[in-house]
């Protein structure tokens, strides 16, 4: 605890003032409102609206093409987070054991957290274009009749690829910072009582990881859920049919394209649900990873 | 960086030599794309249609990047790639920069003053991390109507300059500098302006240098919120121009002038990233949330 400060008693708030008026209006207000939408329904002028309780709830739970996108949401998250994660994770220990070269390896690596996500999704979309994607091309030479934007699961792997693509940069970064933090002593140790690389690994390398990667896997998540946002909409629409429509897509598609006000809000509470929960997760292994040190 | 000879998990021999055939198959995947669209950038859009792409630059290269300066990205997208890099750059600076100034000062303020509320204050700006865009889209929207911020650069930047992180970021480094020094400085006499710009100050730089790395690209690289406030092409950033152009592909897409538009769209951040990579890498794995 801080024992000297300033005296000052307006000055402090003088310098909160910007940042507390850019939350209030801008995330505060909205969220209230997005609550307050979530439990009215309005008429279809749009000039009045009533009270309905979880009705708006209840009709987005149980309306199937939100139960769709729960699940095409569920799909995507896990299969980029756990590619995002397993190349990372092998590609940072591939790192650790070379001597020479690890600074050139690692600035390469970094490139992808710079595109942005809707770049990242228009670069794979250019790579794999059917009618000229260079990659496309050796796929269909081999028979496979190659179209993301016709074909549901050559789609959802598109924007998979795109996603985690993207993600291994901050993954490897992590997974190398993880693998430096473990003590050399252990190791060593390791080594003196003739323990093969195979068994150190096994028993000490990555039981200590652990924390790391279940941080990583939250963030993941998170970033699987929200932040592919572009990738979606730049790469498919949520198509064919419904088939990449994730729940973030299914907001932005019902409030801003269809304007069903009361749905999207009622989304957009589900959603903010998610988030808190995800967060809440991601600060309690916070502390705990203090102790590791 | 390599001065560590003999980390424990260093390998010897094949397994190392193997170490560096992953690690060379793993940059090639992941640089790949990156190179295939700055290759595709030299080349004619008859050569990009008929695949497979050389994977050598064509001789294209300054005719088209000449084209998509002088006017040939304007006759697609109605705006010029010179307005459409400025913009981009005024959104990422603008950000970066504004986000860098207002969290430095409610830390300043949470952490070197006492008055009633700080705490709650404080938990305000926190509770933000759990409220992104993404979930209140449509209320958002109607607010940047109600403020008349539709296509306007504020309404561009101002939403995005709030950022827990990097209070939290700031609030944490100014929590690690000793009382002696405050005491010192109130002894000599320094009020709380002196006592930021001649010691907080210079002993932040490596923190705001890492904050301004992760923001810009922040900045740089946002795609849903300019989506939402902008109608207007003027205003478009280049990420969202190049969605545009693709969006209406079709037999006359010039190819060869959407691939410089993304290779122009990747490459300044690319290019922050490398250079500053120090303080990046720092930032990013020793502060992030």
């Amino acid at each position: 605890m801080r024992r000297t400060v300033f005296p000052h008693k307006v000055l402090p708030w003088l310098l909160l003032a910007p940042q507390l008026a850019i939350t209030i209006i801008f995330f505060y207000w909205p969220a209230a409102q997005a609550f307050r939408q979530s439990v009215l329904r309005e008429d279809p002028f749009g000039l009045s609206s009533t009270f309905v309780g979880l009705a708006n709830f209840r009709k987005v739970l149980s309306d199937p093409s939100y139960l769709n996108s729960i699940k095409v949401t569920a799909v995507f998250s896990i299969l980029v987070a756990f590619c995002a994660l397993a190349v990372a994770l092998f590609l940072a220990v591939q790192a650790e054991k070379i001597v020479r070269g690890k600074g050139f390896y690692r600035t390469l690596m970094i490139w992808p957290y710079a595109v942005a996500p809707a770049i990242a999704g228009m670069l794979w979309l250019f790579m794999f274009n059917p009618s000229f994607g260079t990659l496309a091309w050796p796929l269909r030479q081999m028979g496979i009749a190659w179209n993301p934007l016709l074909d549901s699961e050559q789609a959802m792997a598109l924007v998979v690829a795109a996603a985690t693509w993207k993600q291994i940069s901050y993954n490897f970064l992590f997974f190398i910072a993880g693998l430096q933090a473990i003590p050399k002593s252990l190791l060593e140790a390791a080594a003196i009582d003739g323990a093969s690389r195979g068994h150190a690994f096994r028993t000490i390398v990555f039981p200590l990881l652990a924390p790391t990667t279940f941080f990583l896997l939250v963030v993941n998540t998170v970033y699987a859920l929200f932040d592919t946002f572009g990738i979606i909409h730049a790469v498919t629409s949520g198509g064919p049919g419904k088939a990449t429509e994730t729940l973030v897509y299914k907001v932005y598609n019902d409030g801003f394209v269809n304007l069903i006000m009361g749905d999207s809000a009622a989304q957009s509470v589900i959603l903010m649900v998610i988030v808190i929960t995800l967060t809440a997760f991601q600060f309690r292994f916070i502390e705990r990873r203090v102790h590791y040190g | 960086m390599d001065n560590a000879a003999h980390t424990p998990l260093a390998a010897r021999g094949p397994a190392r030599m193997m170490a560096h055939l992953w690690m060379i198959l793993g940059v090639i995947i992941v640089a790949f794309p990156i190179y295939y669209v700055v290759i595709a950038s030299t080349h004619s859009t008859q050569t990009i249609l008929r695949p497979p792409l050389p994977l050598l630059p064509g001789p294209e290269a300054f005719q088209n990047y000449d084209e998509a300066f002088s006017g040939g990205i304007g006759r697609i997208g109605g705006v010029s790639l010179w307005r459409l890099l400025g913009n981009t750059t005024l959104i990422a600076m603008g950000i970066a920069l504004g986000k860098i100034a207002i969290s430095m000062a409610s830390a300043y303020a949470i952490v070197f003053f006492r008055f009633p509320l700080r705490m709650a204050c404080f938990w305000l700006i926190f509770i933000t991390l759990m409220l992104p865009v993404e979930v209140r889209i449509q209320p958002t929207y109607k607010v940047m109507v109600d403020l008349g911020l539709i296509d306007t650069y504020a309404g561009l930047i101002l939403p995005l300059i709030a950022s827990a992180t990097a209070t939290l970021l700031f609030r944490q480094f100014f929590m690690t500098i000793p009382d002696e020094l405050l005491e010192a400085a109130r002894v000599d006499g320094a009020g709380p302006w002196r006592f930021f710009k001649d010691i907080l100050w210079p002993l932040s730089l490596t923190n705001v240098a890492a904050i301004f790395v992760i923001q810009f690209i922040y900045g740089w690289t946002q795609y849903l919120w300019p989506l939402l406030v902008t109608n207007s092409n003027e205003m478009n950033t280049i990420v969202i121009a190049l969605k545009k152009m693709i969006s209406f592909a079709d037999a006359d897409t010039p190819w060869n002038l959407v691939m410089v538009t993304s290779v122009l769209a990747i490459l300044p951040p690319i290019l922050v990233v490398v250079v500053m990579q120090r303080w990046f890498v720092k930032g990013l794995v020793e502060t992030e949330k």
